[in-house]
């Protein structure tokens, strides 16, 4: 298996683009990742994209964004997991120039939430549930994270102030980043006196709908380093996948995120790496649980020792290990399918050194963690400069 | 739209609560599977769910889907019978949610579910009640 490199990244400033379509939200990210690498054309194109579909009534996505960059004729793929299409995208990416078959890969990710109302968005996102036996009851997505944080409540005693102060931290986070949809400081009062959507979750304890595109070029370590011109090079040096029930009825343990845990061993494990190692970590805040429950999964924390870690400040800019340093899903914004790329493109900053105020000094490894629907499949992803 | 296909398709677990058991393993699948998700074995024999049980993890859901924002808001639990299998139900005749708490014993009801539209199929199904 050959070496691979991120090369170049893009992303848009997130928020809701009401005056851009799909197509020029993915191109505008497309074109500043390929600018930054110094590449005008590609081997291949992966799209993580969860539902343009039911968000926009297009399909056919690949090639239509190719034709869309002016490069038609290239080869084109959409990746579907749900939230986590993105991370697919990346390592269908990786997968294709470990393996030899391309050189050079422009990954993508996007998706345009904004052109239904939120009861559509709603029904869009609920069908990354079990639609039939879960969904049919009236459960939503904040729902059925809902139904995952009391149970991780009752079992390690994770308070409720220790979800809101995960609101907290990435929000202060976003503020240093000119690309997040919200640059907002929230308090714990704030987050405890915001209106309750799905006990307990309330809604700053949710990610918002938003309309974004990330992209990042992939390359062989033999083209990264023939054209690196000076600049750091990272490299990806684990990519793992695991799936899970989508439906909750069907899981054992509800107060871990089995597909997140085995994800992660599997990065660590193609990286040589531990999660002692890691300097800088974005995982999938869909909800305030879910970064507390991913971060033990993960094994930065032992099982319930996610709550108590962000209250300690363990977990913000300057803590032990800086979780979300880019605000995450939260305070950056959550265009589905376009969330694992941005995650990985947050890392890649960070290791290159480029991540402005919220840099944390001296990373040299990373991870991003990705996640689809509530925990049914996930993917992670380690970086490190080399 | 919800098809009348689906919906009759649904029926013998919906109104029933016909489940299937795995003759190597014993493990109950509700909706019944090709495959038992615990041994990979192919044989089953129905069984009917038990009725009663206990809610395993809840929340009350504020924002609710289409489809059922005049009931919102809406409780809406795991519930775990007396058999092992678990279900997603909605709790019924709850007048106050903050009644509602982990290892609480409910019994499962039929009940109407909801409406698809003003014209569509009318759902039914099985919500929890609390038990006395």
């Amino acid at each position: 298996m050959r070496d691979v490199c991120v090369v170049g990244v893009g992303l848009v400033d997130f928020g809701e683009l009401w005056e851009k379509p799909l197509r020029r939200i993915w191109t505008e990210a497309a074109l500043a990742a390929l600018e930054d690498a110094g590449v005008d054309t590609v081997d291949l194109v992966t799209i993580g994209c969860m539902s343009s579909g039911l968000f926009t009534g297009q399909e056919h996505l690949a090639s239509l964004c190719v034709d869309e960059l002016g490069i038609a004729g290239v080869p084109a793929a959409r990746v579907e997991s749900a939230c986590a299409s993105g991370g697919l995208a990346v390592r269908t990416g990786f997968a294709e120039i470990a393996s030899g078959l391309s050189e050079v890969v422009l990954v993508t990710g996007v998706e345009k939430m904004t052109d239904v109302d939120g009861a559509e968005a709603t029904f869009a996102l609920g069908t990354a549930a079990d639609q039939e036996w879960e969904g049919f009851h009236g459960i939503t997505f904040p729902g059925l994270y809902a139904m995952l944080a009391r149970a991780h409540m009752a079992r390690y005693g994770t308070t409720r102030e220790q979800l809101a102060k995960v609101a907290v931290k990435n929000h202060a986070n976003g503020l240093l980043n000119p690309h997040a949809q919200y640059h907002l400081k929230v308090t714990v009062e704030t987050v405890l006196g915001s209106t309750l959507v799905a006990d307990p979750l309330r809604l700053l304890d949710c990610s918002p709908i938003t309309d974004g595109a990330a992209a990042l070029v992939l390359a062989s370590d033999d083209w990264a380093k023939a054209h690196a011109k000076g600049r750091p090079v990272v490299k990806i040096t684990g990519s793992g996948m695991a799936t899970d029930s989508i439906s909750l009825a069907q899981r054992d343990d509800l107060s871990e995120l089995k597909a997140v845990r085995l994800a992660g061993e599997r990065a660590y494990q193609m990286a040589g790496r531990a999660p002692k190692d890691l300097h800088v970590v974005e995982v999938h805040d869909c909800f305030t649980i879910a970064e507390i429950m991913a971060t033990e999964a993960l094994g930065l924390f032992e099982p319930g020792g996610g709550g108590p870690a962000v209250e300690r400040g363990l977990t913000a800019i300057g803590g032990r290990v800086p979780v979300n340093t880019s605000g995450g899903l939260k305070a950056k914004g959550h265009p589905v399918g376009a969330t694992g790329v941005a995650q990985v493109a947050e890392i890649v900053s960070q290791l290159r050194g480029e991540a402005g105020q919220r840099q944390v000094q001296g990373a040299r490894f990373g991870l991003a963690q990705n996640m689809g629907g509530s925990g049914g499949s996930s993917i992670v992803h380690i970086l490190e400069v080399v | 739209m919800y098809s009348p296909a689906k919906a009759w398709r649904e029926f013998p677990q919906r109104y029933r609560l016909e489940a299937e058991r795995c003759t190597s393993c014993g493990r109950v699948s509700y909706p019944p599977r090709v495959v038992c998700p615990a041994c990979r074995a192919r044989a089953f024999e129905p069984v009917t769910l038990p009725r009663d049980g206990k809610v395993v993890t809840f929340t009350i859901v504020r924002v609710p889907p289409a489809g059922f924002v005049e009931a919102a808001p809406l409780p809406i639990a795991l519930v775990e019978l007396t058999d092992g299998t678990r279900v997603m139900v909605q709790i019924a005749d709850v007048e106050d949610p903050a009644q509602i708490e982990i290892g609480m014993p409910v019994r499962l009801e039929f009940r109407r579910i909801r409406s698809d539209g003003e014209a569509g199929v009318i759902l039914y199904g099985h919500k929890a009640v609390v038990k006395k």
